[in-house]
This record gives C-alpha cells, sequence and structure tokens, in this order.
C-alpha cells in the first residue's frame, strides 16, 4: 500500500448558510483512506453540518466534494450511499418494531420480495460479527436492545451497504466508558481493514485516543489540521474555544446555611422498570452552588424533572422545608413552584418556553397564575409587559421587545429570559441544566455571574452541566452521577479534571468508601 | 428552530392570507358554478340580493350565523388547546336534547324566567359531557380524540334516533316529534322583539339566541387572552411540555377544554330547539358542527375572525336558499361544497399560499433598504 | 328445516356484501395509514367514487367503464389528499374532513345538474352494473340439502367485487410484511427520518400509499353503486367510511384482524336489518339503533384500551419535515 493514493473524501471551499447563521464557511479538508479522522469543535462549530452535506442530508451552497480524487455531485443520501459512504447518526436511524434483519436491509434490499434480502442480510451479519466482533442476535426487535448494541445495529447497517467511508458523529455520547472502548476497538478494525472513519466529537480525550489525524473547527471553519501524534489535548482545547479552556470566576467563598432540599434514596424507574435514578442522597444548602457531572444519559435529567415535580420519585424521599414528598405525596411543578423551586429547564425549546408566545407571555410561564399576572381569575397585561421589560432590561435581553414572539430571540437571549424569569421568582432553591447550552461567549460569563449573584443572596443553586469546565468553575461542592447514582462528592475548589473524569467514568474507587462501588444491583 | 426567514408582517398573517385563501376557494367555487352552465357573478348577485336584500333575508342570515358562531367558537377553543373537536355535530344534537329535556319536563312548572336560563345550562351541560367522555378517554385512557369524536357523532345520531322514536314521540304523532313546547319554553322571536320597540321585521327564525352567541363570542375572547385557564389553555395548545413544566395538569386541561368545546356547540340546541322548532326533532343539527371546521379555520380562532367568518357562511346558507330557488341547476348542496373547499383552502393547504406570500414579502423587504429592528432579533 | 340453513346462509351472505365496501375502505386506509397518513377521507373517497361509477356506467352503459371513472376520480382525491399533507405538510384530519365535505356537497350538485333527478342517478340496467356470479352448477346443486344453499349463495351469487375485496386482503398482508415496499411502507409510517437518511424518498413511499388507498376506495365506492345498488343516491356511503376506519384501527392496523373487524361489523349489520321488529326470548326486542351502533363503541372501547391496546403507527400524523 505504498503507491500515493489519492484522499478518500476531499471537501473544497464548501459552504453553507441556513438563514442569517453561516453554519460553514469555506471548509476544505482532505481524509486520508483507511485513516480514523476526528473532527472536533464545541456544540455548533459546523462538525455536524459539515458531514450531513457529505452525506447529503443538505447540500452546501458552494463548495467541491471529492472521493477517491473523483470530483461527486451529493444530492441526497441516497448519492452517498452510492458512492460508500455511510453514516452513524447521534440520533439513531433505526425502526423500533422491526428487527435487527429488517433494519439492517431497509433501502438496501436486493429484490422487490423480502425473503432473499433478509438470508442475504443474516449471511452478512454473520461475517461482521466475525470480522470485527460486531455481534447481535438478527432476530431481535430493536426496541428490546440496550443502546450500545442499536449503535452496533447501526454500525452494521452501515457496513451492509457497503460503505468504505464511515461517519460517526458522536458516538460515544450515549454510551458507557467500556462501552466506547469497545466501539473504538471496532473502528480501528475497520480501518485495518482499509475504511476510512470520520469521527465527529467534542470530546478531546477520543480524538487522542482513537484517531489518525485531527481537524478543529471553530465558528463554522476548520481552523487547524493536526496529525494526532503530533499534538496534545491542551492545545486542541485552545483552538477548539479559542481562548484558554479554564473558565476563571472571581469568586467569593460561599456561606453555605441551613439545608434547603434534602433529598433520601431518591430513585425512579422509567415505563420499562429500568432503575434510571436510584438511591440518591443529597442535601442542598441555602448560599451553594452544587454541580452534577457526568456523562449525559446518567440520570442527570432525571433527577432535575424529579427535583422540579415534573415526574414523582418511585422510591425514597424529598423534603422541602415541612413537605415531604414521595411515590404516594407527589408534588407537581406547580407546588414545587409554591414550595420555593425555580427550574431552567435543560431543554429550552421543549419546557422553557412557548415559541409563538410574545416574550412576555413566556416570561411568566409556571407564574401565570400569580399576584401581579393574575388576580381574580383575569390576567394583567400591563403588568406582564411590565415585568417582560423589567426582566430584559436586568437581564441584557436584547433585543428589549416583549411584544414579539419568544421564537424571535436567540438561543441565548431565550436563555437569558428564562434564567430572569426563574430568578426574579426569588427562590430559595434553583434548579438549573444546561446553563449554558448553546449560548454565545460573551453571555456564559454573564450567566455564571447571575448564578453567582443569585447565590450570594442565599439561594441553593444545584448545576448539572455537561460541559465539566462549567461545572467546575461554578460549583462549590460537585457530584458525579453514573448509572443513576451519586459514585463521589468533591470539594469545588480542589476539584481537578482527571479525579472528575475517572468518577464520570465509575472507575475511581474512593479509599474512605470502597463498598459503593457494589450497590448498584437494581431491585426486580 | 426560527430559521432564517423574515417574519410576515402581523396584518399579512392574520388579515392577508386568510382572504386569499378564502379567494381562491371562491375562485374554485366559481369554476364549478360555471361548468355547470350559470354564470358565477349572476349567481353572487342572487346570493346578495337573497340573503340581505330585504330585511326578512337578513333575518335568515343572522338566525344561520348564529348556529355558525356558536360551532366556530367551539373547534377554536378546542384548537387552542391543540385538540380537535370533530365532534361538533354530536355535541349540538344532544345540547339539543338536554334543552328538549328540560323544557319538556319544566315548561308547565316554571315561569320562563327560570326556564329559559336552566334550558341554557342543558345545552351547555349536555353538550359539555357529551365532548368531556372523548377529552377523559384521550387524556386518562390515550385515545385519539379526533377518532373518539367521530365515533361519539355516530353515537350521538343513534341515541337521538332511538329516543326520539320509541320514547320522546309525541303520542299518536306519525313523525319522530316531541310534543311542542309550552309558550313559557319559547324564545322570542327578533321580529316579536323588534314589533315590541315598534319597528316592523319581517318573520324569520332570528331570535334572542343571536345575544348569547355574541356573549359566547366576548368571553371566549375574555378567557382565552386575559385569564389565567385561557394562559394555560394556549400553553398547552402550543407545546404541551411547557406546559407540563409550567405545572399545568394537562389531563385537566384536556377536560377543560372539550368541556367548553362542547358547551358552545351544544347551544346550537337553543338556537335550534327552543328558538325556532319548539319541539324535539331528528336532524336539526344539519351539518352546522362541521361547518364549524370551516367557520374556525377562516376565522383564524379569533372570536372577531369567527364572527366574520360566520355571517359568510350565514349569507352562502341563506343566499345558497334563495339561489337554489333561483336557478334549479344550482342546489342547496352548493353552500357544503363552499365549506369543503373553505376547509380546503384555509385549513388542509394552508401551508401553499403562505410560503409564496413569505417569498414575496422577502422579496420586497430586500428590495427596501430599511432593516427593521426583527433582524436584531436574530442576532 | 330449511329455515336452520336459510337463515344463518342469508344472514352471513348478506355479512359478505355487507362487509365488502367496509374491507375495501380498510385495506386502502390501512395503507395510507401504515405510511403515516391518517385517512380520514375514506369516506369521502368512496362517495365521490360512488357517483363517478353510477355516472359513468349510466352515461356509457359500461360498468367497466364506471369503474375505471370511478378510481379515477378516487385516485384525484387521494392525490389532492397527498397533495395537501405529503407536499405542503397540511394537517392530514383537516384536509380528510375537507375531502368528506367537499365530496357529498358535489356528488349532489353535479348529479342535480347533470341527471335533474333530487341527487340520484338514474337506474342502470344489469349489462352496466357489476351482478352476481352464479357458480358453474349452482342450479343443479340447489336441491342438494346445505351443501347446495352454501355452495349456491354463501360461496357463489356474489358480485365480482366481492371476492376481488377478499382477494386483497391476502394481498395487502403479502405485500406489507413479505415485500421490500411492505418494509418501507411500514418503516416510514414508524420513522420516517431513517427512511430518509437510507436515501428512499419519504414523499414518494407515501404518494404510492396514497395511491393505493384511491384504488381500493374507488373500488369500494364502484360496489356501492353499480353492484349492490343500481344508482347512485345521496350520502349513499352513509358513515360506511368511518365504520371502516374504526375497522382498521380496530384491527390494530394490521389487514387480517382487520378483516375480521369489518366482518363482524358487517355481521352487526345484517343482522340488525333481520332483527328489526322482531321479539327475542329473554331480551325482548332490541332497538336496531343499539346493534347499529355496536361498531363505534365497541371501537371507543378498544382505543381506550379496555380490551387490549391499539398501537398506532408512530409516525402517524406528523408531517415529515427535515430539520435545520
Amino acid at each position: 500500500m505504498s503507491t500515493p493514493a489519492p484522499p478518500a473524501v476531499e471537501l473544497r471551499a464548501i459552504d453553507k448558510s441556513f438563514g442569517p447563521v453561516h453554519a460553514n464557511r469555506s471548509v476544505s479538508l482532505s481524509i486520508a483512506r483507511g485513516s480514523i479522522t476526528g473532527i472536533i469543535g464545541e456544540n455548533g462549530a459546523g462538525k455536524s453540518t459539515l458531514m450531513s452535506i457529505l452525506y447529503g442530508l443538505y447540500e452546501a451552497d458552494s463548495g467541491e466534494i471529492l472521493i477517491d480524487g473523483q470530483a461527486v455531485r451529493i444530492r441526497s443520501p441516497r448519492d452517498a450511499i452510492a458512492h460508500g459512504i455511510g453514516m452513524v447518526h447521534q440520533h439513531f436511524m433505526l425502526i423500533d418494531t422491526f428487527t435487527v434483519l429488517e433494519n439492517m436491509v431497509l433501502g438496501a434490499e436486493t429484490g422487490p420480495v423480502l425473503r432473499p434480502s433478509l438470508e442475504s442480510a443474516r449471511r452478512e451479519l454473520e461475517r461482521l460479527g466475525n470480522d470485527y466482533g460486531l455481534r447481535v442476535d438478527p432476530d431481535a426487535m430493536v426496541g428490546d436492545l440496550p443502546v450500545s448494541e442499536q449503535q452496533r445495529v447501526e454500525i452494521l447497517k452501515v457496513l451492509y451497504r457497503g460503505a468504505r467511508i464511515l461517519i460517526l458523529d458522536e458516538p460515544s455520547a450515549v454510551l458507557t466508558p467500556q462501552e466506547t472502548e469497545q466501539l473504538f476497538r471496532i473502528l480501528q478494525a475497520l480501518r485495518d481493514r482499509g475504511a476510512t472513519v470520520v469521527l465527529i466529537t467534542h470530546k478531546l480525550r477520543e480524538i487522542m485516543a482513537v484517531t489518525d489525524a485531527v481537524f478543529v473547527m471553530r465558528h463554522g471553519e476548520v481552523v487547524a489540521e493536526r496529525r494526532t501524534a503530533d499534538t496534545s489535548s491542551e492545545e486542541l482545547a485552545e483552538l477548539m474555544v479559542g481562548r484558554k479552556v479554564r473558565l476563571e470566576l472571581d469568586k467569593t467563598p460561599p456561606h453555605a446555611g441551613a439545608p434547603a432540599l434534602v433529598a433520601h434514596g431518591l430513585g425512579l424507574r422509567d415505563s420499562r422498570g429500568i432503575a434510571v435514578l436510584d438511591g440518591i442522597d443529597l442535601t442542598l444548602r441555602a448560599g451553594e452552588i452544587v454541580g452534577i457531572a457526568g456523562v449525559s444519559g446518567n440520570g442527570q435529567s432525571e433527577l432535575l424533572e424529579v427535583l422540579a415535580g415534573i415526574r414523582p420519585p418511585t422510591v425514597g424521599r424529598l423534603t422541602i422545608g415541612a413537605r415531604t414528598i414521595d411515590a404516594a405525596h407527589p408534588a407537581g411543578p406547580a407546588e414545587m413552584r409554591a414550595l420555593g423551586v425555580a427550574h431552567v429547564p435543560e431543554d429550552r425549546h421543549r419546557y422553557g418556553l412557548v415559541a409563538p408566545f410574545e416574550a412576555a407571555e413566556s416570561a411568566l410561564l409556571g407564574y401565570h397564575d400569580k399576584a401581579p399576572f393574575s388576580s381574580h381569575g383575569l390576567m394583567h397585561h400591563r403588568a406582564m409587559v411590565d415585568h417582560c421589560a423589567a426582566l430584559m432590561e436586568r437581564f441584557d435581553v436584547r433585543p428589549r421587545r416583549p411584544e414579539l414572539r419568544s421564537a424571535n430571540f436567540s438561543g441565548g437571549n431565550q436563555q437569558k429570559l428564562i434564567l430572569a424569569r426563574e430568578i426574579a421568582a426569588q427562590p430559595r432553591i434553583l434548579l438549573v441544566g444546561q446553563p449554558t447550552r448553546g449560548v454565545d461567549i460573551g453571555a456564559i460569563e454573564f450567566i455564571h455571574r447571575q448564578l453567582l449573584a443569585a447565590r450570594d443572596a442565599g439561594c441553593a443553586i444545584l448545576v448539572v452541566s455537561v460541559e465539566l469546565d462549567e461545572v467546575m468553575a461554578l460549583s462549590d461542592r460537585i457530584l458525579v452521577m453514573y448509572g443513576g447514582r451519586i459514585v463521589g462528592e468533591v470539594a469545588g475548589e480542589t476539584a481537578d479534571e482527571r479525579t472528575l473524569g475517572l468518577m464520570m467514568a465509575n472507575v475511581w474507587t474512593p479509599p474512605e468508601a470502597p463498598e459503593r462501588q457494589s450497590t448498584a444491583v437494581t431491585a426486580p | 428552530m426560527s430559521g432564517g426567514r423574515q417574519p410576515l408582517p402581523a396584518w399579512v398573517d392574520i388579515g392577508l392570507i386568510p382572504i386569499v385563501n378564502v379567494l381562491l376557494a371562491f375562485v374554485v367555487v366559481g369554476l364549478i358554478v360555471l361548468s355547470i352552465g350559470v354564470n358565477p357573478f349572476t349567481a353572487v348577485r342572487i346570493m346578495i340580493g337573497g340573503s340581505v336584500g330585504y330585511p326578512e333575508a337578513i333575518g335568515y342570515t343572522l338566525y344561520y350565523t348564529t348556529n355558525f358562531i356558536f360551532t366556530g367558537l367551539a373547534v377554536a377553543v378546542a384548537f387552542h388547546a391543540g385538540l380537535f373537536n370533530i365532534g361538533g355535530e354530536g355535541q349540538a344534537y344532544i345540547g339539543g336534547l338536554g334543552v328538549g329535556l328540560v323544557l319538556l319536563a319544566l315548561d308547565a312548572v316554571l315561569p320562563p324566567l327560570l326556564l329559559v336560563p336552566l334550558a341554557v345550562l342543558a345545552a351547555a351541560a349536555f353538550g359539555a359531557a357529551w365532548a368531556a367522555v372523548p377529552a377523559y378517554l384521550q387524556a386518562w385512557r390515550g385515545s385519539h380524540i379526533v377518532i373518539t369524536t367521530i365515533m361519539f357523532n355516530f353515537i350521538a345520531a343513534a341515541v337521538m334516533v332511538y329516543l326520539m322514536v320509541n320514547v320522546l314521540i309525541a303520542p299518536g304523532s306519525m313523525s319522530p316529534e316531541s310534543r311542542e313546547f309550552a309558550a313559557p319554553g319559547h324564545l322570542p322571536f327578533a321580529h316579536e322583539l323588534l314589533a315590541g320597540i315598534g319597528i316592523t321585521m319581517g318573520q324569520s327564525p332570528l331570535n334572542l339566541t343571536i345575544v348569547l352567541a355574541a356573549i359566547c363570542c366576548a368571553l371566549v375572547w375574555l378567557f382565552l387572552w386575559h385569564t389565567p385557564w385561557g394562559y394555560a389553555l394556549r400553553t398547552m395548545g402550543h407545546n404541551p411540555n411547557a406546559a407540563i413544566y409550567a405545572g399545568i395538569d394537562i389531563r385537566r386541561m384536556t377536560l377543560l377544554a372539550m368541556g367548553l368545546s362542547g358547551a358552545l356547540a351544544g347551544f346550537v340546541g337553543v338556537n335550534e330547539i327552543m328558538g325556532v322548532h319548539h319541539r324535539l326533532l331528528l336532524n336539526f343539527t344539519a351539518g352546522y358542527g362541521f361547518a364549524g371546521i370551516a367557520v374556525a379555520l377562516m376565522g383564524r380562532n379569533h372570536p372577531i375572525g369567527i364572527v366574520l367568518a360566520s355571517l359568510l357562511f350565514g349569507i352562502l346558507q341563506q343566499g345558497g336558499a334563495e339561489l337554489a330557488f333561483d336557478i334549479p341547476a344550482i342546489t342547496r348542496e352548493m353552500v357544503v361544497v363552499i365549506q369543503g373547499l373553505i376547509i380546503l383552502f384555509c385549513g388542509a393547504l394552508a401551508n401553499v399560499t403562505k410560503p409564496a406570500l413569505e417569498a414575496l414579502f422577502q422579496w420586497l423587504h430586500t428590495r427596501s433598504d430599511n432593516a427593521p429592528a426583527a433582524d436584531a432579533a436574530e442576532a | 328445516m330449511d329455515d336452520w340453513i336459510t337463515f344463518p346462509v342469508l344472514i352471513l351472505s348478506a355479512t359478505l356484501r355487507v362487509a365488502t365496501p367496509l374491507i375495501l375502505c380498510a385495506m386502502g386506509g390501512l395503507f395510507s395509514e401504515r405510511s403515516g397518513l391518517i385517512d380520514i377521507g375514506l369516506e369521502g373517497k368512496m362517495l365521490a367514487a360512488a357517483f363517478a361509477a353510477a355516472a359513468m356506467a349510466s352515461v356509457t352503459g359500461s360498468a367497466w367503464a364506471g369503474l375505471g371513472a370511478a378510481i379515477l376520480v378516487a385516485e384525484v382525491l387521494a392525490l389532492l389528499h397527498g397533495f395537501a399533507c405529503i407536499t405542503h405538510r397540511g394537517n392530514q384530519v383537516v384536509s380528510g374532513v375537507a375531502i368528506n365535505i367537499l365530496v357529498s356537497g358535489l356528488t349532489v350538485v353535479f348529479g342535480m345538474a347533470w341527471f335533474q333527478r333530487g341527487g340520484q342517478t338514474p337506474a342502470l340496467p344489469p349489462e352496466a352494473r357489476f351482478m352476481p356470479i352464479n357458480l358453474r352448477g349452482s342450479r343443479a346443486f340447489a336441491d342438494v340439502p346445505l351443501l347446495g344453499r352454501l355452495y349456491g349463495d354463501l360461496l357463489g351469487g356474489h358480485n365480482l367485487i366481492v371476492y376481488l375485496a377478499l382477494l386483497i386482503v391476502p394481498l395487502t398482508w403479502w405485500v406489507l410484511n413479505r415485500t421490500r415496499f411492505g418494509l418501507r411502507l411500514r418503516a416510514v409510517g414508524e420513522v420516517p427520518l431513517a427512511v430518509d437518511a437510507a436515501g428512499i424518498s419519504v414523499a414518494w413511499l407515501r404518494y404510492r400509499a396514497v395511491l393505493i388507498c384511491g384504488l381500493f376506495t374507488g373500488i369500494a365506492g364502484t360496489y356501492l353503486s353499480i353492484a349492490q345498488n343500481a344508482a347512485f343516491s345521496r350520502d349513499m356511503t352513509a358513515g360506511q367510511g368511518y365504520i371502516a376506519l374504526a375497522a382498521m384501527i380496530f384491527g390494530k392496523w394490521r389487514p387480517v384482524p382487520a378483516l375480521g373487524a369489518c366482518l363482524m361489523f358487517g355481521f352487526l349489520d345484517a343482522v340488525a336489518i333481520r332483527l328489526q321488529g322482531v321479539r327475542l326470548p329473554l331480551i325482548g326486542e332490541v332497538p336496531v339503533q343499539f346493534i347499529q351502533v355496536l361498531p363505534y363503541v365497541l371501537t371507543v372501547i378498544l382505543l381506550a384500551g379496555f380490551i387490549g391496546r391499539a398501537v398506532a403507527p408512530k409516525a402517524i400524523g406528523v408531517p415529515y419535515e427535515k430539520e435545520h
């Protein structure tokens, strides 16, 4: 293999805009055949857009795509598949009510009648299982499989279509560290047999662990190209964010007061009976920020939902002031608010606001039946608008137009409005999920300062974030979640990324409490 | 996401698009009229003359309008809660049953001042109950409200036929109708009321119920946009997750929204049974429930729009009757065709005109250089 | 003695006749809904087809021309539904309701304009209709007890479309479960994004589903006006499209159970007609409305999860839109 082959993929000056958002700006890169190439960048850096263009989900406004040195036009996934490109999406493209085989053949059938397709897929599945260690029961319903096996089905689908170029979009987001390791072994096996793998991620560790080369994207542009062997996590991190990674906040020491919220043995089962929260013990004190770190999907979202009253706990209890909440005595979101719990939800579009509502209306979501907005069964428009205008002023929401539809504000301004709404309610307990997701850098610092100010005013704050630096910068105490349990606690000022990382992967054994590891067994 | 599209000016969204859609519907109607050999403009002239040309006609038009307002509001209230109530027909039917039962039972006992409000309440209660069952089944049992309300229309029809044929039929009567109510159970006709203040108007079925319709419009507007329940209802309609987050009880809101919707539809029974027929009979709903969908869609689910749309439908209904009388080639069902086309163009095909107008305004916008503050909102 | 055989045979053969349009509509609706499109408009398509069939047959004197016109008209309406809901992502329920209302008006308007018989079409001679087919030798067998009746009146004695409807059910099952098209169709009703990402056109799949639905409802309408009856009369579908919808849901969106539901609903109808005015021992006279309403009540009860669970295709009612 010493002849100089053309690169498997070459992108030349790819440009793509969605309305005013310039997602990709003249991106050029080339990916060597038989390599694992990483594309790294923050959320919103344009990685997924770029790969979606390569896979034909979007068409570039301008630019050129070359596959094996040949210029091609990719207008749909069909074209991409025909050129040997396959993509494993972040959100799986699987049919839950189909078997593994049916999912594999969908779109790659050999003829109008199904049986021969299924038979050839069964043989191929056998072969791929042997070659790459990708083993799945061909007749299992995909909906019944665990997430890691579903991802395997996705990879099998791509391979079954004869893909030589595999794009994986944030594949580890849904995996445990062990499963991620397994995945990487599979990717290496694929590379060793000549496949080209493109790995989109925002996790430095993965880039360093598995790739041969890496492109760094920022604000829609490729800002650097490195051979993995010649770079370091630190350098990549700086290139990614264009600033020092460490978020520095000049923080005063906390004055933690009385417990505002105490959770005892809190547990939650999902509709399939699987424990997604298990034995959570947690105390939030007035005047402190407690951060929750963890790989996304380890129960953080569910914890927020239980604490906010969106879902009642199945076991355990929660005490706020004189009120004790358990499965038999649940408290809904309205009662939680009355108890002084405010909640900035993780997903602002899904929960935080009502897109077609005026900003003034969204600015009192959850407080719409409280004075001064509402009395004697009527709402008071003037009070709503004044309130919203005041929030906009205080939290620098732009434009300052309460009558504008909520959807017409940018993500950062929406987030500021929601935060303003919840802080203005002067809660005793503030739950914040992903405080700065999709928020531009200027607004991040502003939001962090507001949270600190609320803390200093005596509010008990719980912050859940997938951004480890954010958790570290904000928190007075950090709890680490893994598999629905709290597996470790670290004081904010002594926290270091390594320890936290080990805890998040649940491979760190605290010397003082070695028995913690063995309590993970779930009840029937 | 909002994407990069320039939002349309409010007057285009609220005013122009519905008008364009309605116009498109009428263009198609015109072609159909033309295809059966009638000059559409002649037809329009006859219809307008026949619906607003003389006092009796206006009376008839407003009487039809009253029914359209009720069913239009009924559909709109449910729409705002994100629910599609196709059961207006059945709810109106059962609402009329409520009116009839109260009047048959109490018309000899109670004075009009007690009897009439009681009958109105019965219409609301029966209509609400008939809508509340599908609401309950969706909220608590997960069945789809569209399918259930359709089924409930048929069940209502069967219940009414059974009751009228076997139970409520007037003794000795050949047709399935109840006995006529006593005088306290008749709502005064408009021509009677106007005669009381010295204005003479030809006889028409228009009666006091139109006042109830006007009150309902005002109350629905107040409820939806100026009460916390209305806020909660609209929140649920736009974003059920946000409603849960806000502490709004989705199940109870579903019940409330459908209950209100059913009560409004039930008022058709007041107009028909207590206002016009003065006896319980079959098929008095005559498609008003379904027409309510057209009214709500055309009126953009806003009471003012619904009043305007109802007036138009009232004109069509009355004018259509005159038209069928004058031109034998055209039948009253032409009105049903128009309803169907309006639902098609204002509802199902609503997305066809909007992008075209958006493109047009985008083009106009880029031509004029002044960029309003909406640009800043995207930043 | 003879009554013991005649009565059930008559009821069962009436069941089959009543169930035929239901089966056709239910299978059509099944294709549409399994692809993710709600079809409230079965009623309207069938009514329009019934009118077209009768009108065309009365003008040309050919039943086959009637069938062709019926299918054509049903397809036009199906494509309208597709245009509104697939291409322009309109509300599927609204579109269906619009079609039903539009057709219930249009058939009368055109019926009056063209035939001047109060919305009826002229009565058709047998040559312009699909008439019952007498099976070979049924006359000879007629005197054989039991078997003669079964052969002549239950197995035979139906028109072509009845047999066609019965044939369409296994065909639907086979297409849905054993072919590439069926696999893709089921997939597009569950996760259209996955189908799109697999390089298959969501819109084209759904258009094909809608076209099949148009074909079947077209045949169903033909059956009503020129096979079962000899003319079109206004609103002659009388809610059968909705009963077919109910049957399809009752059959949990699967062909064979849906066939069962159609036969059950047809049986109820056949019995209801027979029981009119008959006093049953112990129960007394059963009001005919009570039996007529059973399909609707049963469907409501089923949907509420009181008897089993009917899970709709996951993507049903949701317009497919590529996210940005």
